[in-house]
């Protein structure tokens, strides 16, 4: 997510590719560290949905097909 | 007397410059960093306008149906509240149901379920220091899609972040109770259009227009 600009595609890759997995590991700890939150979009029972913040790439679940980085939380005025 | 002027005003010149020249200098370096911050990026309604539409795509692709349709119809999303207790600094619900109100760029407002009484507006925002575009603001339905992720994935994270306030501070309390009694209406209007159609596919009929 980005101010002006809305949805930006960081990368995207085969997790079963060891290649694309070291790619898309690389990049998840480069939006981390550039102090981005992280979640996993998920589809539960009877059509809930719901998101799982993730801190690191061990966390996302490995049939999930995105992950959404956005800007850290603040308390607001 | 011109002589011990000018000598007089060139003695204060030299002793003022003393203090104003740092003052000016630090204007000036305050005044370019500032420039140096926030490039003057003109705003562009139509890039705007991208923006959000792509932000309400993602938004859509990531909440259910209801929250969706909610939210078109609406102007904001109900998020059911996960803790017996309620949420932080509410005083406890009594394991009475709560939920939470997401507005775009507004604070969050927690309310019991079956009374309606509000609890607390939770401030909170997600600026992106990079200000790609000239402002730290995500689209609208970006941050609502924030709110709901950080909410549905890690409440007490998120309310533990926000700054609280009682009710009234950001969201006219009169407003809210009216937005709670449109969700009322939209929930029987949507319920009875979901029984109808639903009765519909049961009997193999098409649904009949209303009047």
């Amino acid at each position: 997510m980005k101010p002006g600009h809305g949805e930006v595609l960081i990368a995207e890759g085969d997790i079963a590719l060891a290649e694309d997995q070291e790619r898309l590991v690389e990049e998840f700890r480069r939006q981390l560290d550039s102090g981005l939150w992280a979640a996993v979009p998920l589809e539960e029972d009877a059509g809930r949905r719901r998101a799982r913040m993730v801190q690191s790439f061990d966390e996302v679940p490995r049939d999930a097909d995105r992950v959404i980085f956005f800007p850290r939380a603040a308390g607001g005025a | 007397m011109v002589i011990a002027l000018g000598a007089a005003a060139l003695v204060t010149l030299a002793l003022l410059s003393e203090e104003l020249i740092p003052r000016v200098s630090e204007w000036w370096e305050r005044t370019r960093a500032r420039r140096r911050r926030s490039p003057s990026i003109p705003f562009d309604p139509g890039r705007e306008l991208r923006a959000e539409q792509r932000a309400r795509e993602l938004l859509r692709s990531c909440v259910n149906d209801e929250e969706w349709a909610m939210y078109r119809d609406l102007g904001f999303i109900r998020v059911w509240g996960a803790h017996s207790d309620g949420p932080e600094q509410a005083g406890g619900t009594g394991g009475a149901p709560y939920a939470y109100l997401i507005y775009p760029h507004r604070a969050i407002v927690a309310y019991l379920v079956q009374t309606q009484r509000l609890l607390n507006e939770y401030c909170v925002a997600f600026p992106d220091d990079s200000r790609p575009y000239g402002s730290a603001r995500l689209p609208d339905s970006d941050d609502v899609l924030a709110k709901w992720m950080a909410l549905t994935g890690d409440e007490r994270r998120l309310i533990a972040t926000a700054n609280m306030h009682l009710p009234g501070r950001q969201l006219d309390p009169a407003k809210v109770k009216r937005d709670l009694w449109r969700l009322a209406q939209w929930e029987r209007a949507r319920m009875r259009e979901l029984g109808g159609a639903s009765a519909a596919r049961r009997d193999g009929l098409r649904p009949r227009p209303a009047g």
